[in-house]
């Protein structure tokens, strides 16, 4: 499903921020990404999302390399991809339900299929009643389920989370874990990249460690392994 | 084509939505596309007159007159006549007698003819007029001329048609350059208003190109935005200037300079051909100041 074979990304002469990387992730699994501040796993999403090119290797997504599809193929590259932030990043002057149904209806979805699918998708991440209201009104986890809903509403096959719980307070990210984990049994590949320790700890999913650039461990049913 | 629609629709919108948040600014480039279509629309309206007034004298210009010194014998002024006409180039020659000449002088002059009745003595001279086959022969023709005994003056138009010709060069040049800078000057006001609309969507822009938006989609808005800021630029220009020179083109015409107003392009003619120029114009300038604009948002 994804596939980075040799992929060195610089951005300057003397700096590398991954190095020689080969990895795979198969459809439908869970994986954590780990390593300390600067490590890489930014570069790696970035990467993964075509927002910046390797300087050497190639990276595949369903079978196909994606650092040679041209420009105007990105946006259906894009749709095969949810994202989840940090910081949520939600329109602040939409309701729930208009945040979500924004999602399809910039990728030209009909009003028809916007009206069946959102509340399937708000009810699956548990936020019905919040529909009709305004990101202000909501506290973090709600709006972390939001910008989920919003993240899977296309139907992607892969779910990519930086840093999903570094805003919410321990209980709520444990709500929001058991959610990512709801969503990868129908089926979602899911990426989360975290600092998270008790997380990665209690989840038992593979566990990438990145550090300057090169992946210096992936176990399946790893833990975190850093002592922060 | 559902689709096609629904993008349009949306964009108009948006587009709609975006010019009014900034109305400010936006009042600023429809102003600033006016006034660059305003005075577009003026340098193009004396082109244009000076053009027809330069096609017209041309026409009229194209003889060369030869006065007569004044005691001449008939038998002289035949001669010089017949040594004329054989020059080459010379289609015809036709005499115009000192009275027939102040007769034509009197019907120009009109109401004012009057004033000529006063003469004692006729001070026009005797003179020919000759026709030339083409206007390349002009001046083999006048040299020749000049060579016969008996001529007062020889009258010729063709350094007056030359400069009426330089001048409209010039004017055309100097009216292209201010128009271009003009155009340069308004297409960044444009940009820089719809960069405004552009930074505060900057965090819907960066969803939509997370999740897939197409970057035609996310750009439409914006350039919807652009047009009806031209649109509306271009629309007081045409009504301005067509007002304008109806309004002078009538003041011409029913006062006493009927003579000018026949060298002018009548007001139908004129208003159509800048109404067309100042609307691609204007809505060029909206739709490129727009993708000025974004053009630094849209990577990624």
């Amino acid at each position: 499903m994804i596939k980075f074979l040799n992929v060195t990304k610089q951005y300057q002469e003397d700096k590398m921020a991954l190095s020689d990387m080969t990895v795979n992730i198969d459809r439908g699994e869970f994986v954590f990404l780990v390593g300390p501040s600067g490590s890489g796993k930014s570069t790696f999403i970035k990467l993964l999302l075509k927002e910046i090119d390797p300087t050497i290797g190639k990276i595949k997504i369903d079978g196909k390399d994606i650092t040679r599809i041209s420009q105007r193929k990105i946006p259906h590259l894009r749709r095969k991809m949810g994202v989840v932030f940090q910081d949520f990043r939600l329109l602040q002057d939409k309701t729930v339900y208009e945040n979500v149904a924004f999602a399809m209806a910039v990728i030209n979805t009909s009003p028809k299929e916007i009206r069946r699918q959102v509340p399937n998708v708000l009810a699956l991440v548990g936020i019905s009643d919040r529909a009709n209201m305004f990101p202000h009104q909501l506290s973090g986890g709600e709006q972390q389920r939001v910008a989920i809903a919003r993240a899977i509403v296309n139907n992607p096959s892969v779910l990519i989370a930086d840093e999903p719980t570094g805003n919410l307070d321990p209980e709520t990210a444990w709500e929001t874990m058991k959610l990512l984990k709801q969503i990868n049994r129908r089926g979602t590949t899911i990426l989360m990249a975290t600092h998270a320790k008790d997380i990665v700890d209690m989840m038992q999913q593979r566990v990438i460690a990145i550090e300057n650039g090169k992946i210096v461990r992936d176990d399946q049913k790893g833990v975190y392994g850093y002592e922060d | 084509m559902a689709m096609k629609t629904r993008t349009i629709i949306y964009s108009i919108k948006q587009g709609i939505k975006g010019s009014w948040r900034n109305r400010m600014m936006s009042i600023a480039s429809i102003t600033s596309i006016a006034s660059v279509l305003m005075i577009l629309g003026i340098v193009f309206m004396i082109v244009i007159n000076i053009n027809s007034f330069s096609e017209i004298t041309k026409g009229q210009f194209d003889t060369i007159q030869l006065d007569l010194e004044d005691d001449l014998s008939d038998g002289d002024m035949q001669n010089i006549g017949k040594s004329v006409k054989s020059i080459d180039g010379v289609k015809s020659v036709y005499f115009l007698s000192k009275e027939k000449a102040l007769d034509n002088m009197k019907k120009k002059w009109g109401e004012n003819g009057y004033l000529l009745e006063g003469l004692q003595k006729n001070p026009l001279p005797n003179s020919y007029v000759v026709e030339l086959m083409d206007m390349r022969y002009a001046d083999e023709v006048v040299k020749r001329v000049k060579g016969l005994q008996g001529l007062e003056e020889v009258r010729y138009y063709k350094d007056l048609v030359e400069k009426i010709l330089k001048i409209t060069d010039f004017i055309r040049l100097a009216g292209l350059i201010v128009i271009g800078v003009l155009i340069l000057i308004s297409m960044f006001v444009v940009a820089n208003t719809i960069k405004l609309t552009v930074i505060a969507r900057k965090k819907e822009i960066g969803i939509m190109k997370y999740v897939g938006a197409t970057n035609w989609f996310i750009r439409c808005p914006f350039m919807i935005e652009g047009m009806i800021l031209g649109v509306m630029g271009s629309a007081i220009a045409i009504g301005v200037i067509s007002f304008g020179y109806k309004y002078v083109f009538d003041l011409i015409t029913q006062k006493v300079y009927v003579m000018i107003a026949v060298y002018m392009v009548p007001a139908p003619v004129f208003i159509k051909s800048i109404a067309i120029i100042i609307a691609v114009l204007g809505i060029g300038i909206g739709v490129l100041g727009s993708i000025i604009s974004m053009r630094k948002f849209l990577r990624v």
